[in-house]
């Protein structure tokens, strides 16, 4: 497979100074591009839209590409066959719009009985607030945040309106009931639908655990609907914090444009979004994750923030033992498409890195050691006994 | 692909420069096995195909699995760009599973048609779809049909597109089970085969070289005129009745891989297709009974 190896991808005006390596790739910039920069989209080369539509569908943006290129009018323009992948994502897309709305009105009715605020998360929230980092977005399940007190309520509500966990594992089911801060994942029986309740959004085991209260007492509700979502400020830092504690990064640089959206989206809406962002990030300690946002989605994704501001956060996510550099050569690759395009052995290393830096993150060294032990001796154990 | 020698396509396939035409669809296949370069050798010997094409619609790889099942118990997996959305399969059912890749990108990704698990087939300009569960039958029928007279749109999978209602062809390979592959070799003992797999999920089975014409032709789109869901009864005479509509809809609601995902569009096709076509039930045991039958259905529809 081809490595090439990127000169001039990044702008360089946007990169701060303190980043010189090269870690992205010709094809990853040129699928960033095309969501960046729709209008551009008509001179693209057949050829480069091979690539684009590759790293677009392993990357789960194929449905915010479609939708810029639809959002400026320029799907006339385009080749057929592109056009016809570009359409099919659209359907799904606007499919999987309806069905979240539709998903998360089921969700409402069955917790409604148990009078708790009802926090939806990433991708539901982006949904039923509207937001323009929902536009042409692919939901997974639904993730919901709710008091911990009342966590046994709304598994018991849930389970009576059809969900249920389906975990067969009793050490997958320890593993969440102990250590982790949401529910082990309910599917629903008919619809196999998924929802993860949570009730902080970090596992209790993390170094920095932010107070649950925090969020939930800032949440606001959404006009209409039985539902709440976090404070502008706290989304952008849940979205940080998720994407900066996860050690599987496939949906990486989609979690990054979700990022860039919220940012742009926010700052134009509220004048004084930037302050109040720093401030909280430093509230609730999780600076360093918003750091790592910040930086991340300039570089990559040339995400406009104010100097000052990156200056004031990064001040105040005083780094820990791993070095800045280090954290440059594993996130800017790692945030790449996880596809053959973009990978060679800096980027395996990369991902393996994060892989453990995640797992780090989440929970003290002695249970990691454990934990990550039992997962491989599983795992070797199921490769070789499964049969077809 | 006549032009091409076995050798030659192997090459191709190993350094991935190898694309496929099926339909209006360019697949590039990357392999290093010789049995699925064999098997695509013999099955596609008709089809068109391009080398290192600038674009094409789905990127795929059968290959060794990166861990110890690649010398032990070894098996073969299938990726999309890079990613397996399969467990892997025994190394020897390789080519079967390109097949069964193959269709499965199609139906989980190509929205830009009503995809249902039925096999189609053309006769004078118009189009019958044969819906059914596994075991009914189907293949057989629809392999009879395709080795006399009636060209070949597919035989897994039935697209139609929303705005034309037309059926779109596909002419892939036929894939055939068990008993049938005895049944089709004396009936149609100058067709053409691919290699067979035994001890599959689904028993032995092996695919059949669709008729050249069903290729040529794989770009022509057809209206749909009748759904017929054939149901293999042994000892049976042909019996053919009408199905009721209503239940019909239900049928291609229920089956079709995109019905909810096209929303409102899905609901339109199936409401449009059941008006257009005549819907029946057809018990047989006979592949001659069969034909009969066919002929005398697709003679009302001539001019």
């Amino acid at each position: 497979m081809m490595h090439l190896k990127c000169s001039t991808g990044y702008r360089v005006a946007q990169r701060p100074e303190t980043m010189t390596r090269n870690t992205g790739t010709i094809a990853g910039q040129n699928l960033i591009n095309a969501i960046k920069f729709p209008e551009r989209l008509p001179g693209t080369s057949l050829r480069d839209w091979d690539s684009i539509l590759r790293l677009a569908k392993r990357a789960n943006l194929i449905g915010r590409l479609a939708e810029g290129a639809h959002y400026r009018g320029v799907m006339d323009e385009l080749p057929t066959q592109v056009r016809t992948h570009l359409e099919s994502a659209r359907v799904l897309t606007s499919h999987q719009r309806q069905a979240i709305a539709w998903e998360t009105r089921h969700i409402g009715q069955a917790l409604k009985s148990i009078g708790a605020p009802l926090i939806l998360l990433k991708g539901a929230a982006y949904a039923i607030a509207d937001l323009a980092a929902a536009h042409g977005r692919l939901f997974g399940d639904v993730d919901l945040l709710v008091p911990r007190a009342c966590l046994n309520q709304a598994e018991a509500a849930l389970m009576m309106h059809g969900w249920a966990s389906g975990h067969a594992d009793p050490y997958d089911e320890r593993y969440y009931r102990r250590w982790m801060h949401e529910l082990p994942p309910m599917a629903h029986r008919k619809r196999g639908t998924v929802i993860d309740v949570h009730h902080n959004i970090l596992p209790l085991t993390a170094r920095t655990l932010p107070s649950a209260d925090l969020l939930l007492n800032a949440s606001v509700p959404v006009p209409g609907t039985d539902f709440r979502v976090l404070s502008p400020s706290d989304m952008v830092i849940h979205s940080a914090t998720h994407l900066f504690h996860e050690g599987e990064l496939q949906n990486g640089l989609r979690d990054l444009f979700d990022l860039d959206a919220l940012l742009n989206e926010f700052s134009e809406r509220e004048s004084d979004f930037w302050h109040e962002l720093t401030d909280r990030a430093h509230t609730l300690g999780l600076a360093w994750p918003l750091h790592l946002a910040l930086r991340y989605s300039r570089a990559i994704l040339g995400t406009e923030v104010p100097p000052h501001v990156s200056a004031s956060v990064s001040k105040a996510a005083t780094p820990g033992r791993v070095s800045q550099r280090l954290l440059d050569g594993m996130y800017l690759r790692g945030l790449q498409p996880d596809h053959p395009l973009c990978s060679n052995y800096s980027t395996d290393v990369a991902r393996a890195a994060l892989y453990l830096r995640g797992h780090y993150l989440r929970m003290p060294v002695g249970l990691l050691v454990i934990h990550l032990g039992r997962k491989s001796i599983m795992r070797l154990f199921k490769n070789t006994s499964r049969s077809v | 692909m006549g032009d091409l020698s076995l050798a030659e396509l192997q090459t191709l396939l190993r350094d991935g420069s190898f694309a496929l035409q099926t339909g209006t669809l360019l697949s590039r296949i990357s392999t290093q096995f010789a049995d699925v370069a064999r098997s695509l050798h013999v099955l596609y010997a008709h089809h068109p195909y391009q080398i290192a094409p600038d674009f094409a619609d789905f990127h795929v790889e059968v290959r060794q699995p990166r861990n110890i099942r690649r010398w032990f118990r070894r098996q073969a997996e299938f990726l999309i760009d890079g990613d397996p959305p399969f467990e892997p399969l025994p190394r020897n059912q390789a080519p079967a599973f390109l097949e069964w890749g193959l269709n499965w990108s199609i139906a989980a990704s190509c929205h830009q048609w009503f995809t249902i698990h039925a096999a189609s087939l053309e006769r004078n300009g118009f189009v019958v779809i044969l819906p059914a569960p596994p075991g009914s039958g189907k293949s057989t029928l629809c392999t009879a049909l395709a080795l006399r007279g009636w060209r070949l749109l597919s035989d897994e999978l039935t697209l139609i597109n929303p705005q034309s209602m037309t059926a779109s062809a596909l002419a892939r390979p036929i894939n055939l089970k068990n008993a049938s592959i005895d049944l089709i070799r004396e009936f149609e003992p100058a067709s053409v085969w691919g290699p067979e797999t035994y001890d599959t999920a689904k028993g032995r089975v092996t695919h059949l070289r669709p008729p050249i014409d069903s290729v040529e032709r794989m770009l022509e789109t057809a209206q749909p005129r009748w759904i017929v869901f054939p149901r293999y009864s042994p000892g049976s005479d042909p019996l053919l009745t009408p199905r009721a509509k209503a239940q019909t809809f239900i049928h291609f609601a229920e089956n079709a891989f995109n019905y909810s995902t096209l929303g409102e569009t899905g609901f339109d096709v199936v409401g449009s297709l059941v008006d257009q076509c005549d819907c029946y039930d057809f018990t047989y045991s006979r592949l001659d009974d069969a034909l009969e039958v066919f002929d005398w259905i697709s003679s009302g529809a001539a001019p």
